[in-house]
């Protein structure tokens, strides 16, 4: 399928074509190099090695990651019964499964204080019989993350799940396999590329989650304070240097993992 | 014993057929592309609802509104051979046979072994491990068939179980079908929109034209008075009697031999030869095709895009010709001529 584009005889681009393309490279580049050129090398190592620094990144990776499984969980089977299933409302549903992409993380947050919160429509019941409180904790680091990103799971699995070529699934039927076991042993496999592209864009989401974080779980170093809130923290406060090495962590751990997946599953 | 009558209307499509078959009994459900044929299947499969009628397996209803009546697809006694296979690709050979029985319930050991089993009854015991992308057509088709077998169902539909191979595997996986089906003994329906596998496979042809049975019958009764102008199209394949003379010779009554690319599978046989694989020219043809015999030509009939030539000699056969081939040939009736066909274009098989 690739040799296609590889055997093809190579004529010189359309000159706009190429000068847009080349804009938009040095767009998207020039802040990093930015960042690059500012950044204070020499005492890098310092600086990475804070506990501000060590404690937004350790709980970045935690809360995405727990995020992400949680999406994992329960986003599939939304995906699932979006997919496969008629149902009253069907098209309501995709609206709001798709609307915390639309609306602003702050708006998400605050309404996400409403549900959960110490007074919240749920939270208060909850908190009465348990004393859990969701805010101002990891835990509401990783709702509110999950809130925001597990819509970018959801539609990459339905998608997956709409161009899959269902005749599997029927001939799978016609062996004797019930629903469950059809979904288990062919629909499964077979959108799995789509599962981890839709993990992956999931996980991106949520490590770069910011205004439904900080209106939901707060600011609090070590239990609430993701790197991008680390950032935004250290910029306000003048310590410009910490927020680069920050920044430059951040950059690398979404290097690490975007850059390997990206031609196996988002590419083609 | 098999008997439906299904009403079913699904888009522009409107189907209304009565289809049956008895244990032991291949029945084709043949039709041009479009006709309904596989939504016909679907049906019988549990894969469709229908509007009304009556689908029954031994005298046991699986679909039947006005009874309040639907048996879900993975619980009835059906095997299905989709067209394409359909073999799950992320499983071996031997897991894809193994599939049904699991789903049945039988644990893993003893699934496996009656699917290596049936993989060794259907000669592919080496191919086991093997994923669906590494067999070739030919053993798709068995293992698609062992699957649908395995569960031993009381029916076995197929569709367009030969659609997916090339010319030249064509002829030889049809003739191992028919071997294999002879194996099972519960009722069989063929969906299929090529005569020459219903003449082959089925025993009794329903040939369905938007969504309708427009003529039912043995391959001999449907031959003699097609009903149709798709099944008149039946009448034009050439099937030639004649006896085995060699491992790929066939010798005709009248004496003459053809040369067919796969092993004569028995001592009398019929060849059956498509109109379009008949080449007709004026010389005879250079080089050294071994199927060419002189001809003449005893009735043009022209049908709008296509011309068919009714040739009499020592091997009687009906040509499918192009007005164009017709106009540089000049074929009239009594024109001298040479026929010839590739052998990889003939299959013979016993009947």
């Amino acid at each position: 399928m690739t040799s296609g584009s590889a055997n093809r005889a190579r004529a010189r681009p359309p000159w706009l074509l190429l000068a847009l393309g080349t804009v938009a490279v040095a767009f998207l580049v020039m802040p990093f190099l930015a960042l690059l050129q500012r950044t204070p090398w020499s005492g890098l190592g310092e600086l990475v090695g804070r506990p501000v620094v060590t404690d937004a990144l350790r709980l970045s990776l935690l809360t995405s990651l727990a995020a992400t499984g949680a999406a994992l969980v329960l986003g599939t089977p939304l995906a699932w019964l979006l997919a496969r299933q008629r149902f009253p409302g069907r098209s309501a549903v995709r609206a709001v499964v798709l609307l915390p992409m639309v609306l602003p993380p702050v708006v998400g947050g605050a309404a996400l204080l409403f549900a959960f919160g110490r007074r919240g429509l749920l939270g208060e019941s909850v908190y009465d019989q348990t004393g859990l409180l969701l805010p101002y904790s990891a835990w509401g680091v990783i709702v509110a993350n999950t809130f925001v990103a597990m819509p970018f799971l959801i539609i990459t699995v339905e998608a997956g799940l709409r161009s899959m070529d269902r005749r599997y699934e029927d001939a799978a039927a016609t062996l004797g396999a019930s629903q469950w076991t059809v979904f288990r042993r062919i629909t499964l496999p077979m959108v799995a590329p789509s599962i981890v592209a839709g993990a992956v864009l999931c996980w991106a989401r949520a490590l770069g989650e910011f205004g439904a974080t900080v209106t939901f779980a707060g600011n609090l170093q070590g239990r609430t304070q993701t790197m991008p809130l680390a950032v935004f923290l250290a910029l306000e406060s003048g310590d410009r240097q910490a927020a680069i090495a920050l920044s430059l962590l951040l950059i690398m751990v979404s290097l690490a993992v975007l850059v390997p997946m990206r031609d196996r599953w988002l590419g083609a | 014993m098999f008997t439906a009558w299904i009403e079913l209307r699904i888009g522009s499509l409107d189907i209304e057929v009565g289809v049956d078959a008895a244990d032991g009994e291949t029945v084709a459900l043949l039709g041009p592309n479009g006709a309904g044929k596989t939504t016909i299947l679907r049906a019988i499969a549990g894969l469709l609802a229908i509007d009304r009628g009556r689908i029954e397996v031994d005298g046991l209803a699986l679909d039947d509104p006005a009874a309040g009546v639907f048996v879900p697809t993975a619980d009835r006694p059906i095997g299905v051979v989709f067209q394409d296979y359909l073999l799950f690709p992320r499983m071996s050979a031997l897991d894809n046979v193994a599939f049904g029985l699991r789903a049945r319930g039988l644990a893993k050991p003893a699934a496996r072994a009656a699917a290596a089993g049936w993989l060794d009854r259907f000669g592919l015991a080496e191919h086991a491990a093997n994923r669906p992308r590494a067999l070739s057509g030919g053993q798709s088709q068995r293992v698609a068939l062992a699957r649908a077998l395995a569960t031993s169902p009381r029916l076995l539909l197929l569709d367009e179980p030969l659609a997916a191979l090339d010319a030249r595997t064509r002829v030889q996986v049809r003739t191992s079908l028919r071997r294999h089906l002879a194996t099972f003994g519960g009722a069989r329906i063929l969906v299929t929109h090529d005569p020459v596998d219903a003449m082959v496979l089925a025993d009794r042809l329903i040939v369905v034209e938007d969504g309708r049975v427009i003529q039912s019958g043995t391959v001999s009764e449907v031959a003699r008075h097609p009903r149709s102008r798709y099944v008149a199209e039946l009448v034009g394949v050439n099937l030639l009697h004649g006896t085995a003379a060699g491992p790929h010779l066939v010798r005709l009554e009248s004496g003459s031999e053809l040369v067919v690319a796969d092993p004569v599978p028995g001592d009398e046989v019929v060849v059956a030869v498509r109109p379009q694989a008949v080449a007709v020219y004026r010389e005879k043809p250079a080089g050294s095709p071994r199927n060419v015999w002189p001809a003449t030509v005893c009735d043009v009939e022209v049908d709008r895009d296509r011309v068919r030539v009714q040739l009499d000699g020592p091997v009687p056969l009906v040509a499918e010709v192009t007005p164009g081939a017709l106009a540089e040939l000049e074929l009239v009736p009594g024109t001298l001529v040479w026929a010839t066909v590739k052998a990889v274009e003939l299959s013979a098989y016993t009947q």
